[in-house]
């Protein structure tokens, strides 16, 4: 007890330099703990990305591939799916809601996702979040279009923009003779729903009815002429489908892997998530390690502040010396110290996380559409701060035994 | 020897001592005690070896050869841990200056040597009483004992409160080294009296260092530490 008490009032009466060393540890428990958030943040974040969709069918590739180009545009489809496979696995008993996704165009460097107007009210992220209109409704004519929020604020679109769709995904040619007006702008989401525009299914069809191959054949069809014909598309790119119970997922998918007429997969966006954050996931473990040198670099700087107030303190433990304290009580005197400067920073480390938590919350959710909770420390995080006490109070070990011996050496003398 | 040892406070015997270290000091000493009760004062200037023999009377120091015994009990069958012990509750210490911790208060500093100190502490029914009764023999205002931080007093009074802390739970044996060199010759005389009395009241031994030999005419005794230690310094 006297121990602690003095171990305070020593730490107190030096208030400045203990205050400053602390501070040091405390943003760095505070950085490596909002490194962790952000992380669990991202892995939550990205990890729902696509919500209460059951399965995800494309042409036969891989599951990290399929989910890459539907649902996060990146790359490109091997191949389609045809209409009738589509209308084939729609017509399962299982199948409760089946969206179709048609994609293959872009217009100013974003994919542009033909689909029906199903995939607003089923696409759901971040645990059964809906999308959600920032301005206008979904389309309604053949040649209307949504935007995701990145595209509408970097393009500065508004409603009733007129776009044209450019053929392919870095193309020059361009449907140009087919433009498309703005219906509706999303709100921001944190998906790759922001950087997509969408159209209706059949406005897929129709921009193409009059190309063939990679280019555009020599009779045209206006864009008048195109509202009158049947646009009921060949194929399509990909589908979302939810199941009427949860039960029948791995029957249905199994059905559609083993599927007869054409090679199809379906996969859990679930488990293609996980198995694509293990690809790039590897960032996290060095933003984790750089966090890690941070709070190891506060710690030795509070070694070396104990350090260089042995000299002046020499007075302090030969008086304590005097009145009967061992070597050892005055070892555990620094450590004690020690202890409480990293419990302090560990609190104020704690503190300060929260409070900026609070602040940058709303931005960064706006800004990066990554959520971070507030909630009490997790098992993890409180592991890590008792660990940063413990290496803080073990770090302090190396000056403490330099007092311990400068004490036996120097005895009742008082040097100054 | 036929004397029973409990009559010396203190007592060494063919001590030698050398401070490990490239400094090299020395110290040895044949024969020094000094009897329950008496109050010495030896005569050193600085690097006499002085604080060696603090030291090693206390303690704190272990001599190479020969035997310290304090209060009866022989340092040397002891280990460090039961020194420290054994100080704690023997001896109480007082500086030349600089005798307290700054971030204490003064009342705390006083009572500090009972946290080290078991025997000490049961001799003491109230700690913070006998503190200020301690001050207040002294000299010292309670108000400003109990609550000025250790670092406001002048450096008279922290002398003072030095030597409560000295005194308090009753030890055998109150060593003083150079406590009066930081005060002005009227305040000298003043501080040794206090001490003096206080010491007689506790019935404890003092043994006093000072290079001030205008002191020495009221101790019982006056030795020089030339003439009990030997000292040395190995060349670097």
């Amino acid at each position: 007890m006297i121990l602690i008490r003095l171990a305070w009032q020593s730490l107190l009466s030096r208030r400045l330099t203990v205050g400053l060393t602390v501070f040091a540890v405390a943003l760095s428990v505070a950085l490596f703990l909002g490194v962790e958030k952000v992380r669990t943040g991202a892995k939550a974040s990205f990890a729902d990305t696509i919500s209460g969709t059951d399965l995800i069918v494309g042409a036969r590739s891989g599951g990290v591939q399929l989910l890459l180009y539907s649902v996060f545009r990146v790359g490109n489809a091997t191949n389609n799916l045809t209409w009738e496979s589509y209308q084939d696995i729609a017509a399962r008993d299982e199948v409760e809601w089946i969206v179709p996704m048609s994609l293959g165009d872009s217009h100013r460097g974003y994919r542009v996702l033909g689909t029906t107007t199903a995939f607003f009210d089923r696409y759901k992220y971040r645990a059964g979040r809906a999308l959600d209109y920032a301005a206008g409704v979904a389309y309604d004519d053949l040649f209307d279009a949504v935007l995701g929020a990145d595209v509408a604020a970097q393009l500065g679109y508004g409603l009733g923009q007129e776009i044209v769709v450019a053929h392919g995904i870095a193309s020059f040619t361009e449907h140009d003779d087919k433009p498309f007006r703005v219906s509706g702008i999303l709100a921001k989401t944190g998906t790759p729903v922001d950087r997509t525009v969408f159209v209706s299914l059949e406005a897929i069809e129709a921009i193409h009815v009059d190309w063939t191959g990679g280019g555009r054949s020599r009779d045209t069809v206006s864009a008048d002429e195109v509202r009158q014909m049947e646009l009921a598309p060949k194929a399509i790119t990909a589908a979302l489908i939810g199941v009427t119970s949860k039960l029948q997922i791995f029957g249905l998918q199994r059905w559609i892997n083993e599927y007869a007429e054409e090679p199809l997969l379906a996969i859990l966006p679930g488990v293609a998530l996980g198995e694509l954050w293990d690809i790039i996931g590897v960032a996290e473990t060095a933003l984790v390690g750089v966090s890690v040198m941070v709070v190891v670099t506060a710690l030795l700087g509070m070694a070396a502040m104990i350090f260089s107030g042995l000299n002046e303190r020499r007075r302090e433990m030969a008086i304590l010396r005097a009145v009967g304290a061992r070597p050892w009580t005055i070892l555990a005197l620094l450590m004690t110290e020690a202890a409480l400067m990293s419990l302090a920073a560990v609190l104020f480390g704690l503190g300060l996380l929260y409070t900026g938590m609070f602040f940058a919350r709303s931005y960064v959710d706006a800004a990066f559409g990554l959520y971070l909770q507030i909630g009490a420390p997790t098992g993890r995080e409180l592991a890590v701060l008792a660990a940063v006490v413990a290496a803080g109070t073990l770090v302090s070990l190396a000056p403490a035994l330099r007092a311990y011996r400068m004490s036996l050496a120097d005895g009742m003398q008082i040097k100054v | 020897m036929a004397e029973p040892t409990e009559r010396h406070a203190i007592r060494l015997r063919d001590l030698a001592f050398a401070w490990p270290g490239r400094t090299g000091f020395s110290l040895g000493v044949a024969e020094f005690s000094v009897a329950a009760g008496e109050r010495v004062f030896l005569l050193g200037e600085s690097g006499s070896g002085k604080s060696t023999l603090l030291s090693l009377i206390c303690g704190i120091a272990e001599p190479q050869k020969g035997a310290v015994e304090v209060d009866g009990a022989d340092l040397m069958r002891m280990g460090g841990p039961a020194r420290d012990r054994f100080r704690a509750n023997r001896i109480g210490v007082i500086f030349q200056m600089f005798n307290l911790l700054p971030y204490a208060s003064a009342l705390e500093n006083i009572l500090l040597p009972l946290a080290f100190a078991p025997e000490r502490r049961r001799t003491v029914e109230d700690p913070r009483a006998e503190a200020l009764r301690l001050t207040g023999a002294l000299g010292l205002d309670a108000g400003l004992v109990a609550h000025a931080r250790a670092s406001e007093l002048s450096i008279g009074q922290q002398q003072r409160i030095a030597a409560a802390r000295a005194l308090i739970g009753g030890p055998r044996l109150v060593i003083a080294d150079e406590p009066t060199s930081a005060l002005d010759a009227a305040a000298q005389g003043a501080f040794l009296e206090l001490l003096m009395g206080q010491v007689a009241a506790a019935g404890a031994t003092l043994v006093m260092v000072s290079h001030d030999a205008r002191l020495a005419d009221r101790f019982d005794r006056v030795l020089d530490i030339a003439e009990i230690a030997a000292t040395g310094r190995a060349g670097p």
